[in-house]
């Protein structure tokens, strides 16, 4: 009997109306009720009987995006992931300033909460057509299938501002259905709301820790794998220079 | 006392009333998709091309040259989208739909075998097509035929080289007022109700002037 993994439709950490009048009952109805909806459905349907069935929601993602060359599953899953995030992004009554190490990696990484916020509504403004705008902890890797970045650069272990099209991701806007009904065209002014009135930045620090905590390991990992590689190096040039005095004492003098 | 004279890209005016579309796209869509979407677009293209050489072109040549051969430049978003968008207001008409006729009907049915697997086709590319994005029909100038095609975001089929002949406006902005998540019931009331077969018809006649759609019937005497 075939194991059918089926995603489900994560509902968001609050009631539909909570957001009101910032974020309206109908706008989550439709975006979380029916867009959030169709990409999970679409999903279940093109991972069923396939090599992506049982696999997890991140791992079909990292599968799907295929280094760039999608499969035809990575923009549902990324929608799906990009939904859950961004509804566990927003609380009722969220928005004010972030504390704690938070907001010291935010006036380290950006000068100013203020800067971040014009770099943020900057990378939203100017994303062309459908996407996501996102405040992101970038480790030290490339952008591209999370290679590791052979020349580390000050920009790496530090809170950016990126925006992505369509249903990638590397967080927090979304197409015009997040807010056409409540704003129509006003993008500006949905983005100033998101951050006055709906950011949640309790999730944020708490998101924040985790990358750090993980990028942090990943770097002893690799630093200790370093060490080996570099052990195994010594250990193979050792021989060879055993074997080269071999030689040497065969070569007559 | 005289002030530097600046004459600049225009917003055209849709070739109807705003309300003239209702019910099938309400007046409120178009004083927001024309009247801030369109005129925002016209705005960003003529702020970039204020101190710009690029200035002075045609829409549909600064379309092509803002592609740079799939490396576009900055102004490309916009100057596509004023073309798109004036191309597409056009597509339409009041009391518009029902069907195609004379050599246009006959071109289609020669490349999609019937009008019906025309408009199935059309209506597949917009349900499939992912973000914001248009679907078009298009006259192929080298395969000399009818094709449906879709694009993503601002890009036109004239940077392909090929005839536009009818445009349909995916981007949620398009419909999202009038009928939210629903894009099926968009793009039906788009064949059925809103598309201007005269438009076509003229578009086409226009474009056989520069693709040769059979033999030559080279008239004796």
């Amino acid at each position: 009997k075939p194991i059918n993994s089926q995603f489900e439709l994560m509902p968001p950490p609050y009631s539909l109306s909570s957001l009101e009048p910032y974020m309206s009952r109908q706008t989550l109805e439709y975006h979380w009720g029916r867009h959030h909806r169709s990409y999970v459905e679409n999903l279940n349907m093109q991972v069923t009987g396939t090599e992506l069935d049982g696999m997890s929601l991140e791992e079909i993602i990292i599968a799907s995006y295929n280094k760039g060359n999608v499969l035809p599953a990575f923009n549902n899953a990324a929608q799906v992931w990009n939904h859950d995030f961004f509804w566990q992004s927003m609380k009722p009554g969220g928005g004010g300033r972030p504390s704690g190490v938070l907001m010291e990696l935010i006036e380290r990484d950006f000068g100013s909460f203020d800067v971040m916020l014009r770099e943020l509504k900057l990378a939203t403004s100017t994303q062309f057509g459908s996407g996501w705008g996102w405040l992101a902890y970038k480790a030290n890797r490339l952008e591209v299938g999370n290679a590791l970045n052979p020349r580390p650069s000050e920009k790496d272990n530090k809170l950016i501002v990126a925006r992505t099209p369509n249903a990638v991701n590397p967080l927090v806007w979304d197409y015009s259905h997040a807010y056409y009904l409540d704003y129509e065209n006003r993008q500006a002014d949905y983005v100033q709301i998101f951050m006055d009135k709906l950011v949640s930045w309790e999730t944020v620090s708490a998101r924040l820790e985790i990358a750090m905590t993980r990028a942090a390991e990943r770097a002893r990992e690799e630093e200790k794998q370093r060490e080996e590689d570099e052990d195994d190096m010594l250990d193979s040039e050792a021989v060879e220079m055993y074997l080269d005095s071999d030689n040497d004492d065969s070569e007559p003098e | 006392k005289a002030s530097k004279v600046l004459s600049f890209y225009g917003l055209t005016t849709p070739p109807y009333d705003i309300d003239a579309l209702e019910p099938h796209m309400s007046q409120r869509t178009l004083e927001v998709h024309w009247g801030k979407y369109h005129r925002d677009y016209v705005d960003g293209l003529n702020k970039q091309l204020e101190n710009s050489p690029l200035y002075g072109h045609t829409m549909e040549e600064l379309v092509k040259i803002t592609y740079n051969n799939g490396n576009p430049l900055p102004e490309f978003n916009n100057a596509a989208q004023v073309w798109n968008h004036d191309f597409f207001w056009e597509s339409m008409q009041p009391d518009g739909g029902k069907m195609p006729w004379g050599g246009l009907l006959q071109q289609i049915e020669k490349d999609f075998g019937s009008f019906d697997k025309f408009k199935e086709e059309f209506v597949e590319a917009a349900l499939t097509l992912f973000g914001s994005g248009w679907v078009w029909l298009v006259l192929k100038k080298k395969e000399k035929r009818l094709t449906v095609i879709k694009t993503s975001n601002a890009v036109s089929p004239l940077v392909w080289g090929d005839i536009p002949i009818l445009a349909l406006d995916m981007w949620e902005h398009a419909y999202y007022q009038d009928y939210k998540d629903d894009r099926v019931k968009y793009v039906n009331t788009f064949m059925n109700h809103l598309v201007s077969w005269h438009a076509a018809t003229v578009r086409m006649a226009r474009a056989e002037s520069f693709v040769n759609l059979g033999e030559p019937k080279i008239p004796v005497a």
